[in-house]
C-alpha cells in the first residue's frame, strides 16, 4: 500500500524527493568557471608579462566572451518564470547572494570583458573598416563606435586604458566565479555545500577548466588553420594547468580530509553518497580521470623530455580529462548535493530528461553554443599574429 | 429600463469604482488573501505547538491541509513521520512517510521499539534562509510572524527550497513558484485556526499566538520540555515541540 517513491533509498523528507536543480545548473558554474579561467590567462600576458603565452592572449578573451554570452542561458531556462528574471535587477533582494548574479555578470561582461576586448582590438577594427567593403565595412564601422583614431598617442592610451582594465578585471573574474561558489556555501542548510572553501575551490577549479579549454581550443584551431602551433607557448599553458591544479586538487583534498577527520553529523551519509550514488562520477570521473590522470600526464611532461607532437597530444588529452573533470566536480556539487535528505536518513535519485526544458538536449545545445559563438567571433575578430602585425 | 447617457456612465463609473475596490480588499498586494478588516498584524506574532505525545499519525492534517490548500499532489505543506528508534542505535532510526501520512499509518508494533509520530510543517522561522536567499525578494516574513511567497513575484529559481534546512517547501508544478505551509494565512487572519489544527481529532497541533498574553502557549512554553527542529540552525523556528526525541531530524 505504502510504497517508498521510486528511486528513493531509506527516508527522504517528502519534498526532497524530486530535485530540484538539473543538470542545467551543472551547466552555470561549469561555464562561468571556463570564463573566469579563460580570462585569467590572458591576464598572464597582459598584466603579468608572460611573453610566452601572449600568442593566446587575444585567443583567451574571445573564448572567455563566447562563454560569457551563454552563461546566463541555463539559469533563464531552468527559472519556473523566466519573463521575471529582469525582477533581480529591478528589485535585487540585498541578503540574497543569488540577486548579484545580474550585477555581477553585467559588470564583467560590459567594464571587462567587451571594454577590453574592444580596447585590444580598436585599432583591428578601424583597419578592417576602412579595407572592408558591403555589409562587413557596414559593421566594422559600427564596431569603432565612432572612435576611428589610431594614432600611435591613441593606441597608447588605448594600451594603458586596457592594462587598467584587465588589473581590474583579474579580481572581477575571481569575484564572478568566487560568488559562485559563494552561492553554494553559504546554504548552512546542506552540508555538502556548506564551507568557505566552496568560492576558493571554484576559484582555482574555474582557472583550471578555462586554461584547458583555451589549450584545446588553441590547438584545434590552430589544427584546422594548418598553422604552426608555438610550442614554446603550449609549454607554459601546459605548465600553469599542471601548478594551478596541483593547489586545485590540495584544496579538494583538504576539504576531503578536514570532513573525514571532523566526521559530523553527516559525514556518514555524505560518504555513504560518494560511494555508491556518485562513485562513478566523483570516484572514477573526477578523481581518477579527470585529476589523477591529466596530472600525471602534464607532470610526466616536466619530468621526461618529449617530442613536440607526442607533448602536443598528451596536452590535448589531459586537457580534455580536465574539462571533464571539472565538469564531473560541478556534476558532484549541484547534482550530489540534492541527493541526500537533509534528514541523513536517505538518498533520491536524479532522473535527468532528454528532450524537456531542463533535459540532456538542451544541456548539449548550451554547450555547443559557445563553440558557435566562438566561431563567429574568430571570423569577426581574428586574434591570430599575422593578422595583427598586418 | 430607459437610461439616460448620463445615468449610464454614472452607473459604469460606479461600478467600476466598487469593483475595484471590491477586488482590493478580496486581494492584498502580495497575492495572499486580505486579512479581516479588524485584523492588526502587529497584535499578533503567529506560532504553533506540537504535543508528540498526542498524535496519532491519522492523517487528519495533512489530508485537511490538502483540501484547504489545494496542495499538488507529490507535494506536502505539512506532513506526518512515523520514528521507530531502537534503544541501542538512536543514530539510525527508522523512519518512514508514506505519502506525507495523507493515508495515516499501518499499525506496527515492534517490541522494544520506541516509536512515535512527528508532524511537520514550516517553520515559520523568525531568521528564516528561505527568506535570506530569494533573490528578488519574493519570499517574506509578515509582520505577524508568517513566512509566506509572493507568487506573483516569485522567478520560481528554487534557491529557497535549497536553503530550507526542513525540506518544507517544493515548487509547485504547474505554478512554477514557490510553495509551502502559509500557516493558512487565509483563515488566522479572520479569526479561525488552521485547516490541520481544525482536523487534528486529539489536539496534538496547535496554533500559538505569542504576542497574546492570554495565549495557552506561554503556560505550553513554560512547563514542558519543549524543542523546535534542528536548532543548531538557528533559524528562530517558531513550532514548538513538546517532548522532542533527541533522534528526530
Amino acid at each position: 500500500m505504502h510504497a517508498i517513491p521510486s528511486g528513493v533509498q531509506g527516508f527522504m523528507y517528502p519534498n526532497e524527493v524530486q530535485l530540484t536543480w538539473s543538470v542545467l545548473i551543472v551547466l552555470y558554474p561549469f561555464i562561468t568557471g571556463l570564463v573566469a579561467g579563460a580570462f585569467i590567462l590572458a591576464s598572464l600576458a597582459r598584466v603579468f608579462h608572460i611573453v610566452a603565452v601572449q600568442p593566446i592572449y587575444r585567443l583567451s578573451l574571445l573564448t572567455a566572451l563566447a562563454f560569457l554570452l551563454v552563461a546566463p542561458l541555463p539559469l533563464q531556462l531552468h527559472l519556473g518564470h523566466p519573463e521575471r528574471s529582469f525582477e533581480m535587477y529591478m528589485t535585487p533582494h540585498k541578503t540574497s547572494a543569488m540577486a548579484m548574479f545580474g550585477f555581477v555578470y553585467l559588470w564583467y561582461l560590459l567594464v571587462v570583458l567587451l571594454l577590453e576586448i574592444w580596447l585590444d582590438y580598436r585599432r583591428d577594427i578601424v583597419l578592417l573598416a576602412r579595407s572592408r567593403t558591403g555589409v562587413m565595412k557596414w559593421i566594422y564601422s559600427a564596431l569603432t563606435l565612432g572612435s576611428r583614431n589610431i594614432d600611435a598617442k591613441s593606441l597608447h592610451v588605448d594600451d594603458r586604458v586596457g592594462w587598467t582594465v584587465t588589473l581590474i578585471g583579474i579580481p572581477s573574474a575571481f569575484l564572478l566565479h568566487g560568488y559562485v561558489g559563494f552561492i553554494f556555501g553559504s546554504i548552512k542548510a546542506n552540508p555538502w555545500w556548506s564551507t568557505p572553501l566552496m568560492p576558493v575551490v571554484f576559484i582555482f577549479s574555474a582557472m583550471v577548466s578555462g586554461i584547458a579549454v583555451v589549450l584545446l581550443v588553441y590547438e584545434t584551431v590552430t589544427y584546422v588553420r594548418k598553422r604552426p602551433i608555438d610550442m614554446a607557448c603550449l609549454d607554459t599553458v601546459a605548465k600553469y594547468l599542471l601548478y594551478i591544479f596541483l593547489v586545485d586538487f590540495s584544496l579538494e583534498m583538504l576539504d576531503l580530509i578536514h570532513r573525514m577527520y571532523e566526521a559530523s553529523e553527516s559525514f556518514r551519509t555524505l560518504d555513504f553518497m560518494v560511494h555508491t550514488q556518485l562513485y562513478v562520477s566523483q570516484i572514477l570521473l573526477q578523481i581518477i580521470l579527470g585529476t589523477l590522470v591529466p596530472v600525471s600526464l602534464l607532470a610526466l611532461v616536466q619530468v621526461v623530455k618529449l617530442r613536440a607532437i607526442l607533448r602536443r597530444r598528451i596536452y590535448a588529452l589531459a586537457a580534455a580529462l580536465t574539462l571533464i573533470g571539472i565538469f564531473a566536480m560541478r556534476w558532484n556539487v549541484v547534482i550530489g548535493g540534492q541527493l541526500f535528505s537533509k534528514s541523513f536518513l536517505g538518498y533520491t535519485t536524479y532522473k535527468m530528461a532528454f528532450a524537456a526544458r531542463e533535459g540532456l538536449l538542451p544541456a548539449i545545445a548550451l554547450l555547443i553554443l559557445p563553440f558557435l559563438f566562438l566561431w563567429v567571433l574568430l571570423k569577426l575578430l581574428p586574434p591570430w599574429a599575422e593578422q595583427k602585425a598586418g | 429600463m430607459d437610461l439616460s447617457r448620463r445615468e449610464l456612465l454614472a452607473a459604469a463609473g460606479r461600478f467600476i469604482v466598487l469593483s475595484g475596490a471590491a477586488l482590493e480588499a478580496f486581494e492584498s498586494p502580495t497575492g495572499a488573501l486580505a486579512a479581516d478588516s479588524k485584523y492588526k498584524m502587529a497584535d499578533h506574532w503567529w506560532a504553533m505547538t506540537i504535543d508528540i505525545e498526542k498524535c496519532i499519525g491519522s492523517g487528519n492534517c495533512v489530508r485537511a491541509c490538502a483540501l484547504e490548500n489545494e496542495v499538488p499532489e507529490g507535494f506536502f505543506r505539512t506532513w506526518v513521520e512515523r520514528y521507530e528508534v531502537n534503544g541501542e542505535d538512536r543514530e539510525h532510526p527508522q523512519v518512514e512517510s508514506p505519502e506525507g501520512g495523507i493515508h495515516g499509518f499501518p499499525a506496527r508494533n515492534k517490541p522494544g521499539v520506541k516509536s512515535f509520530f512527528v508532524p511537520k510543517l514550516c517553520n515559520q522561522c523568525a531568521h528564516s534562509p528561505c527568506v535570506q536567499v530569494c533573490p528578488v525578494g519574493a519570499t517574506y516574513v509578515s509582520p505577524d510572524g508568517v513566512v509566506l511567497v509572493d507568487q506573483q513575484y516569485c522567478v520560481g529559481c528554487g534557491y529557497c527550497v535549497q536553503a530550507c534546512p526542513y525540506g518544507c517547501r517544493y515548487l509547485h508544478p504547474t505554478k512554477h513558484v514557490a510553495d509551502k505551509c502559509t500557516l493558512c494565512y487565509h483563515r488566522i487572519t479572520k479569526g479561525l485556526t488552521t485547516a490541520c489544527c481544525e482536523a487534528c481529532p486529539t489536539g496534538a497541533r496547535r496554533l500559538a499566538d505569542l504576542k497574546n498574553p492570554k495565549d495557552p502557549v506561554h503556560e505550553f512554553l513554560r512547563v514542558n520540555a519543549v524543542q523546535v527542529l534542528k536548532p543548531e540552525m538557528a533559524t528562530g523556528a517558531k513550532v514548538f515541540y513538546k517532548d522532542l526525541d533527541g533522534s528526530v531530524r
